[in-house]
């Protein structure tokens, strides 16, 4: 679309708005409804995390985490147990390592419900909202079966997990399984197949490949623009390569490729995926001590190490620099948000306001991820 | 490619710039800062290196006797190899070039160590504070950082009352 | 009230006005969705399906020109501080702020290190109920509410204040 310079004005969206996806404010310059340019202000929610994270044990560091991916904390902290493990070179049971990926795929269907969700929401629709919701209760209850919790949980622990999977966990998590599928069903009749919703977001934010890659973007989107990467096959970690899961990509089903609606499909399949994936762990989990390799005291070798997994948002990555000590030198996260939040300037350039907020919500963004 | 290929790729090219240090890891190069940009733009757009993704930027500050330090991991979706570059900055005037220009996250991600650390990225298009307001006052992650009494007439620190909890 | 007791038929209600301003003004407060951090999402749910936080009167509003009750639900920062403030003049009279969350109580997880994490909302805004939990659970929250409810009801509007 082409972009009219006449007289300028410039519009500030947040901090506090209902479509922002948390406290993100944007100056948006515009001329009439059509964008120029795009600034986004973050730090609202900046709470000082790789400071504590240098005032407190290893251990400690586990509920920070939490806090940081709100939506996800199975998988972060999944991400910052891979990488100690890997800085101290501990080997887990089995049985721990298919509990953490049974947990942060369950995880990972909630994240995407409550994105898919809110995106509706973003977009004017306020059934499938509810609808996904209250799928997202069943599994915030199998979640505090497990461990008493339903948002932050601080289960997995440097060497294995806080508690064991408690009686017939397998075969309440199989029921819900099962009746979970035909449900989405019910989203792609109510939402994905919806000529409003389809005209609202096919076509609209094109991300390109390259540019993509150049400015960071990973996960979903990264995968919406063609892009076949997934940290759980290219670098796998815990068990994942005993499991056979496809990657979906974007393919232009309702538009052209890399855009909006690609990027809301590809977060739909994602979770068949899992429910693949979840399927084949939850009849096989082998039995064992789930805290047998959990070290007294955690006092890594002097060193440092990033690794990163994929979490709901795309490629989660910690930093870690230990110098002997049980308190860490330096733990950097690196979040995938912050990345797919820096080119929201340039996607949606030349584009109305309310393309903006589909923009947005598409790129599904946590602020407390992004500001730490 | 492994470590020592890249780094001969590297050395053939720009020779004298690698500092050998034994404390690194199988996938950390520790260079001089001064010719930053060219080695950059050499490890993106070589063939054989083609590093096209900017995974991370860390600042990194290792106490009062040691020194300030960006670190960089870089990863090629082609190749599939990984590397990590330590660049080491003077503590009074701590500089060196920005690579916005060849990774676009580059942007975000220099702002955010200008922010926490105060290394200055020269060449970079809108160098200024991310994360904290622009009023703030100091270098957060700095190890000798103290925390501003006042902002804005809030007291920042927490109040404790008289007796009861240290 | 004695007087007039029994006297009525039974379609007939006698009241003091201050119990029927009272009972009008507590159950339906709308609340302004401030939602910050976590505990948004534990605002988000138990506005959603399961806990519907509709039945006891709650609509949830954008704007704080339309709001009775303002949410603080997650961690205030600096930064965020001086807004909350200006948003809060924006509410019109009467006002009421829940601080939900242990964060936007005292500083929550963040108290010892947090250069710039504000220690608690009521250092800017005045706060009626404080809601503990990190995060809390939405049958907390909506406890929260009936006891903001009833602060309301003891509440008298008609009484000429003399300050």
């Amino acid at each position: 679309m082409g972009v009219v310079k006449g007289d300028q004005m410039i519009l500030n969206i947040g901090p506090q708005h209902p479509s922002t996806h948390g406290v993100l404010r944007l100056e948006v310059m515009t001329d009439g409804e059509i964008v120029s340019q795009i600034r986004p202000h973050i730090g609202y929610l900046h709470r000082c995390f790789e400071k504590h994270s240098e005032n407190v044990t290893y251990e400690q560091v586990i509920p920070f985490t939490d806090r940081c991916d709100y939506l996800a904390s199975m998988n972060s902290n999944f991400g910052y147990v891979v990488a100690m493990e890997e800085l101290m070179e501990i080997k887990v049971p089995e049985r721990v390592d298919y509990i953490r990926v049974v947990m942060g795929e369950l995880n990972r269907i909630a994240s995407h419900l409550l994105a898919l969700g809110v995106y509706g929401l973003d977009i004017g629709a306020f059934t499938p909202f509810l609808y996904m919701l209250r799928d997202r209760e069943r599994i915030l209850d199998m979640f505090e079966y497990t461990c008493g919790a339903r948002l932050l949980y601080n289960y997995m622990w440097v060497g294995g997990v806080s508690h064991d999977l408690p009686k017939d966990f397998e075969k309440i998590c199989i029921d819900f399984l099962d009746y979970f599928e035909p449900q989405i069903k019910e989203y792609n009749n109510l939402l994905s197949f919806n000529k409003i919703f389809v005209e609202r977001t096919a076509d609209v934010g094109v991300i390109p490949a390259d540019v993509a890659v150049s400015y960071g973007v990973t996960g979903p989107n990264l995968r919406a623009s063609g892009v076949k990467w997934d940290v759980r096959k290219d670098e796998p970690y815990s068990v994942y390569d005993k499991f056979e899961f496809d990657v979906p990509t974007g393919t232009g089903k309702f538009g052209t490729l890399g855009d909006c609606y690609d990027r809301y499909w590809v977060r739909m399949l994602e979770i068949k995926e899992s429910i693949r994936i979840l399927r084949q762990a939850l009849g096989s989990i082998p039995s064992g001590d789930v805290h047998q390799s959990i070290p007294k005291k955690i006092r890594p070798p002097k060193g440092s190490i990033y690794r990163r997994t994929e979490s709901p948002r795309g490629d989660l990555g910690y930093y870690i620099v230990s110098d002997g000590t049980p308190v860490p030198f330096r733990v950097k996260m690196r979040s995938p948000a912050f990345t797919a939040l820096s080119c929201l300037d340039e996607v949606s350039r030349g584009w109305m306001i309310s393309d903006v907020i589909a923009i947005l919500g598409s790129l599904d963004i946590v602020l407390g991820e992004i500001d730490r | 490619m492994t470590l020592v290929e890249i780094k001969s790729a590297i050395n053939s090219q720009f020779p004298g710039v690698i500092i050998d240090n034994e404390e690194l890891g199988d996938h950390q190069l520790e260079l001089n800062g001064d010719k930053w940009l060219d080695i950059a733009t050499f490890m993106k757009e070589d063939p054989i290196l083609s590093f096209d993704q900017l995974e991370c930027i860390t600042g990194y500050d290792g106490g009062e006797e040691a020194a300030l330090q960006t670190r960089y991991n870089f990863h090629s979706m082609e190749h599939r190899h990984k590397i990590e570059i330590i660049i080491s900055h003077d503590r009074e005037e701590p500089r060196v070039a920005s690579i916005e220009k060849l990774w676009r996250i580059g942007d975000w991600f220099e702002r955010e160590t200008y922010d926490m650390f105060g290394i200055i990225y020269e060449g970079h298009r809108d160098l200024r504070r991310i994360l904290c307001p622009d009023d703030w006052e100091g270098w957060p992650l700095r190890k000798n950082y103290k925390g501003q009494e006042l902002y804005h007439g809030i007291v920042v620190p927490k109040i404790k009352e008289e007796d009861g909890w240290e | 009230m004695g007087v007039l007791e029994n006297k009525f038929q039974d379609n007939v209600i006698v009241a003091s006005m201050d119990k029927l301003l009272g009972w009008a003004r507590s159950t339906s407060p709308w609340y302004f969705q401030f939602g910050l951090a976590c505990c948004a999402i534990e605002m988000m749910s138990s506005a959603a399906s399961r806990h519907d936080l509709e039945r006891i009167g709650m609509m949830p509003r954008s704007s704080p020109r339309q709001a009775d009750v303002m949410i603080v639900a997650g961690t205030v920062t600096m930064k965020m501080a001086l807004r909350v403030k200006k948003l809060y003049e924006q509410m019109a009279e009467p006002k009421y702020v829940i601080s939900m969350g242990s964060c936007a109580t005292s500083g929550g997880p963040y108290w010892q290190h947090g250069y710039h994490v504000l220690k608690g909302v009521d250092l800017v805004v005045p706060v009626d109920v404080y809601v503990p939990g990190c995060p809390p659970r939405p049958e907390a929250l909506i406890e929260g509410l009936l006891k903001l409810q009833e602060k309301i009801q003891t509440e008298r509007p008609l009484t000429r204040k003399t300050v």
